[in-house]
Order: structure tokens, then C-alpha cells, then sequence
């Protein structure tokens, strides 16, 4: 049953308890990504702080960024380190930049075959992967080439 | 440096001494290396969060004092040099005499870096990782060395190369836990993928064992019973925003030695020309790729050139690198052994001596934040 990338049974993402990324994962599990973008200056940033570190003005809003960008790198994970992943094989994680968000980074898994030959600067577009039954519920973003 | 110990080194697990006891059998060896009664220890400093607490070792050595104990944070492999500049400071300011740098480490008994069982949830830096299967130190650190091969046309022979001339040093060190296991390039091809582009050589062992050396103020040295090696400079720290979470450094496809390496080579008042011999921390080959065109040896254009085993092997090497087996095949001490063997190349005493060491280079845990350096050399370079 799994329409997972990867098997369930890895840690859920939760916020740190001070709360300071909740908004970026509240987001996620709505199907919306959300991103820190400094009111005062307009300066982009990830991850979440407290403070934007351009002009230090406290307190960052967040936006919501359409989830599309440009692989900056990638790795194809073959030594499975964790136990839910021992009968995975091979899978494929990548650092997405978002040039439409002042080029910050984000880590996901590339969809599609593990063995596909992977290119930096390719334009790929986010996938949401829901976890609604997990506990605690979370949701991923993850990534294929457009 | 006045003196240098270390426990025997051990596969992980394998050790049959509590961890507490190799960093014990490492100090005192490191006390009878110097000649000096371990009662005249009045400080610690160390890194990695290492479990061996000052206080804890002050009352079994049965100290009449302890006047320093410093940790320097974060970083992991990061603060191997930091540890030393943070001991020599205590020093060098009056705080204390007599300070040992150390770290002990038996991952049998707590737990591998390299393997993960955790369940439940994970936040902070973890979680824009984890959940991904961005894991362990490989899986952590291999993009920003795909993307510096990328940006500089790196090809997978560099990392090769330096996985190489570990293994070869290693063989003629009778402390490497890789003697008798020399290393070919047939063999490291043919290697599995741990993660790509790291092969299994590309990657750090995790070891058990301890290691130390003792640090006095350079009047005291030169009373004792080793040639001293000083300590010429010192520098830790991070460039800017190295440690943004979820991989969002500005300076990415970097070892973040870019603000580090020009401060030491100021504090040394020596340049890259100078320096004889380098031990470069391999948590991965291909941080020491980025860790040593950082520090001025080549140009990463110039990377795959370079980067020959006939370029880094003792002694004929232009620049012979990681002379003990280092990270790879002599001992993962979390890169304190690299410290041990500078020391032993300024006094000429290593299994594989470099002929210009006077002025020996360690680089501590590349890609990571904290970093740290240090430059050592004989009375001839002061």
C-alpha cells in the first residue's frame, strides 16, 4: 500500500518547541509552501529564524512561494543507514533551489526511477506527500523534473 | 606540544576497555611521552561533546586542581584544532600550566555515527533532512561535494587519489587499524557506493580508542624530554551563514575554510610555500579536496592535476598528505590522531616522515561549524 518515495517509519518533522518553523510545516500539511521574506527589507530567508538576518528586523513574515525551482544538487543514496530503509535499494534526494524565492534551498527526494540520470540546474516542480496517518500527521515536499 | 599518547585503536566495538579508560590510558601515555607527572594537569579542553568530563578525569588522576576545561562547541569533527587553540589559550593567558587536549571515543559502547534508529520525531536541522533519508554524515555532506565537482569539474580520480595515499601511509604505521590492508585503484572502484559520489573508501572508519597531547607554555617545553613542536597559529570559526539550516550556506560547494585559512596563515606569519606536510580530516575524500585548494595549495580548476598519489605520498611528494592513514586507515579519533601525527612530523619521528617539516598544517573537519585549523612547526620556524 505504500505510495510513499520512502517507506514509512522514519521520524515525522515537527517544530522545534520554541515554535519558530511551524508555519513552514503547517503550510506543508495545507498543501501550500510557506517561506520567511522580510517585510522591512524583502530579504528571502530558509530556514526560519527568528530574526532576518539582512536587516534584523524581528519577527519575518512568511509567504506562500509556488513550489517550482532548479535542482543545485544531488545525491542517489545507496547504504541504507536506518531500519525502514533497509529493503528501499537505491533512492534519490536532491537540493532544490527557488529562483522565484530569492534562490533559497530545500532538501527533497526526486521522484521517478532511482537510477535516472540526474542534471544540476534542471527546472523541477514540487509534489506533497501527506502523511495524515502518521503521529504525529505530517506532510513532505518532494520533487520531478517538469 | 610537549607530549603525545594514545590508547590502542580499535575497529568499533571492539575495544575491551570502557571509554572513560582509553582517554585515561591516553593522557598518561601522553604524560610519560613528556616526561611530567600527571599530577601537574590543571586543565582540559577537548570538542565533539566528549563524554570524558574534565571533573570526572581531575578526581580519578587525583589533581590537586583543575584551573581550565573548556569544550568547544558544535561541529563534530570541527573542533579537532579548535580543542588545541582553546587548551593553548588557557595557556597562553595565565589560566593554566599544564593543559591536555584530548578525545576518546569508543562507539561500540554509545552508538555509530554512520547508523540510525531513531522513531518518533525529529525537528530543528534534522527535519528538513531526516524524513528524506538525508541521514547520516555521508548522506549530510555528499551534495556539496557533487556540487563542487560540478562547479569545478572535479573528477572522481581526485577523491580517489587521497583515499589512496591514506591507505598507503597506513601500511607502514603500526598503530593503523588498515595495516595489512593496503588499498588499489581496482579495488576502490570497484568499491560499493555508500552514497554517490562517495564510495566506501571515500568514507571515514568509526573507531574505538583515545588520544592526547599535552600542551605547556614553550619555556616549559624545551625543559622536557621531547623536541617541542609549537604551536605557530590557530583559527576556528565558520564563514558567513555556514550553518543555515536545510543546506542553505551561501558559500554551498565549500569546506568553509574560506574565512579560517587567511587568518591562520596571519597568525603564523607562514604561507602555503611553507608548509611541508598536511593532515586533512577525512570525514570524506571530498572534503579534503575543498579543504586543501581553501588553503591555498591549488586552485580547484587545478584540483584533478594535483591531486595525484605521487603528488601526496611521503616522502617524495610535493605535498605529502595524511602520513598516518588519518580518518581512513589509521584511526577515526575524530581527526585528534591528525594532531598526534603533526607532531610527530615536526619531530621527525613518523612512519612515513615528510623531508620539509618544519611547518606542518592540520585542517580539522571539513563542511562543517565550527571548523578549525592549525599550523605547527619546529623551533626552526619560529
Amino acid at each position: 500500500m505504500n505510495h510513499f518515495y520512502l517507506p514509512e517509519g522514519l521520524p515525522a518533522p515537527v517544530p522545534e518547541p520554541d515554535g519558530v518553523s511551524a508555519p513552514y510545516w503547517t503550510g506543508l500539511r495545507e498543501g501550500r509552501l510557506m517561506v520567511q521574506r522580510c517585510q522591512q527589507c524583502g530579504c528571502w530567508q530558509f530556514g526560519p529564524e527568528w530574526i532576518c538576518h539582512r536587516c534584523l528586523a524581528f519577527d519575518p513574515a512568511w509567504v506562500e512561494v509556488r513550489p517550482a525551482g532548479r535542482i543545485y544538487s544531488w545525491e542517489r543514496v545507496w547504504h541504507p543507514v536506518h531500519p525502514a530503509l533497509k529493503e528501499r535499494g537505491a533512492y534519490l534526494a536532491v537540493l532544490v533551489e527557488l529562483p522565484d524565492a530569492g534562490h533559497v534551498r530545500m532538501v527533497g527526494n526526486l521522484l521517478g526511477d532511482p537510477m535516472q540520470a540526474v542534471r544540476i540546474g534542471v527546472e523541477v516542480a514540487g509534489v506533497f506527500e501527506h502523511h495524515a496517518g502518521a503521529a504525529p500527521p505530517f506532510s513532505l515536499l518532494h520533487w520531478q523534473c517538469r | 606540544m610537549a607530549g603525545i599518547g594514545e590508547s590502542t585503536y580499535y575497529k568499533h566495538g571492539q575495544s575491551p576497555d570502557a571509554e572513560f579508560k582509553l582517554a585515561l590510558q591516553a593522557i598518561l601515555a601522553a604524560c610519560a611521552d613528556a616526561g611530567i607527572d600527571p599530577r601537574e594537569i590543571d586543565g582540559f579542553a577537548s570538542y565533539g561533546d566528549d563524554r570524558s568530563e574534565a571533573t570526572r578525569l581531575a578526581s580519578a588522576l587525583g589533581l590537586p586542581r583543575l584551573r581550565s576545561a573548556t569544550m568547544q562547541w558544535g561541529g563534530g569533527g570541527g573542533g579537532c584544532c579548535a580543542a588545541v587553540a582553546n587548551g593553548a589559550a588557557a595557556i597562553a593567558t595565565g589560566q593554566a600550566d599544564c593543559v591536555v587536549v584530548f578525545r576518546s571515543l569508543a562507539q561500540g559502547q554509545h552508538g555509530r555515527f554512520g547508523q540510525s534508529a531513531a522513531a518518533g520525531a525529529v525537528s530543528g536541522e534534522r527535519a528538513y533532512l531526516v524524513p528524506y533519508g538525508v541521514i547520516s554524515p555521508p548522506q549530510r555532506f555528499a551534495m556539496r561535494v557533487r556540487r563542487y565537482m560540478e562547479e569545478h569539474g572535479v573528477r572522481q580520480e581526485a577523491l580517489r587519489a587521497i583515499a589512496l595515499v591514506s591507505y598507503h601511509h597506513a601500511q607502514n604505521n603500526p598503530r593503523a587499524v588498515m595495516r595489512g590492508r593496503p588499498l588499489d585503484a581496482q579495488r576502490y572502484d570497484a568499491s560499493r557506493w555508500i552514497v554517490e559520489p562517495f564510495h566506501l573508501f571515500d568514507c571515514c572508519m568509526e573507531n574505538d580508542g583515545a588520544a592526547a597531547i599535552v600542551l605547556v607554555s614553550a619555556e616549559r617545553a624545551a625543559d622536557l624530554r621531547q623536541k617541542p613542536a609549537y604551536l605557530l597559529g590557530a583559527a576556528s570559526g565558520a564563514g558567513p551563514r555556514f550553518a543555515t539550516h536545510a543546506h542553505n550556506s551561501p558559500a554551498y560547494a565549500s569546506a568553509n575554510f574560506g574565512t579560517l585559512a587567511p587568518d591562520l596563515y596571519r597568525m603564523a606569519k607562514v604561507s602555503p610555500a611553507d608548509v611541508g606536510v598536511v593532515q586533512s580530516y577525512e570525514n570524506f575524500t571530498g572534503g579534503v579536496v575543498m579543504a586543501l585548494a581553501e588553503h591555498g595549495f591549488f586552485t580547484p580548476a587545478q584540483a584533478n592535476d594535483f591531486l595525484t598519489p605521487e603528488n601526496l605520498i611521503a616522502p617524495d611528494g610535493r605535498l605529502p598528505l595524511n602520513t598516518s592513514g588519518g580518518n581512513l586507515a589509521e584511526c577515526y579519533m575524530h581527526g585528534f590522531e591528525l594532531v598526534l601525527e603533526a607532531v610527530r612530523q615536526v619531530r621527525g619521528t613518523s612512519c612515513n616522515q615528510a623531508p620539509r617539516s618544519d611547518v606542518a598544517l592540520v585542517i580539522g573537519g571539513p563542511m562543517v561549524a565550527p571548523a578549525s585549523d592549525l599550523l605547527l612547526g619546529s623551533a626552526a620556524a619560529l
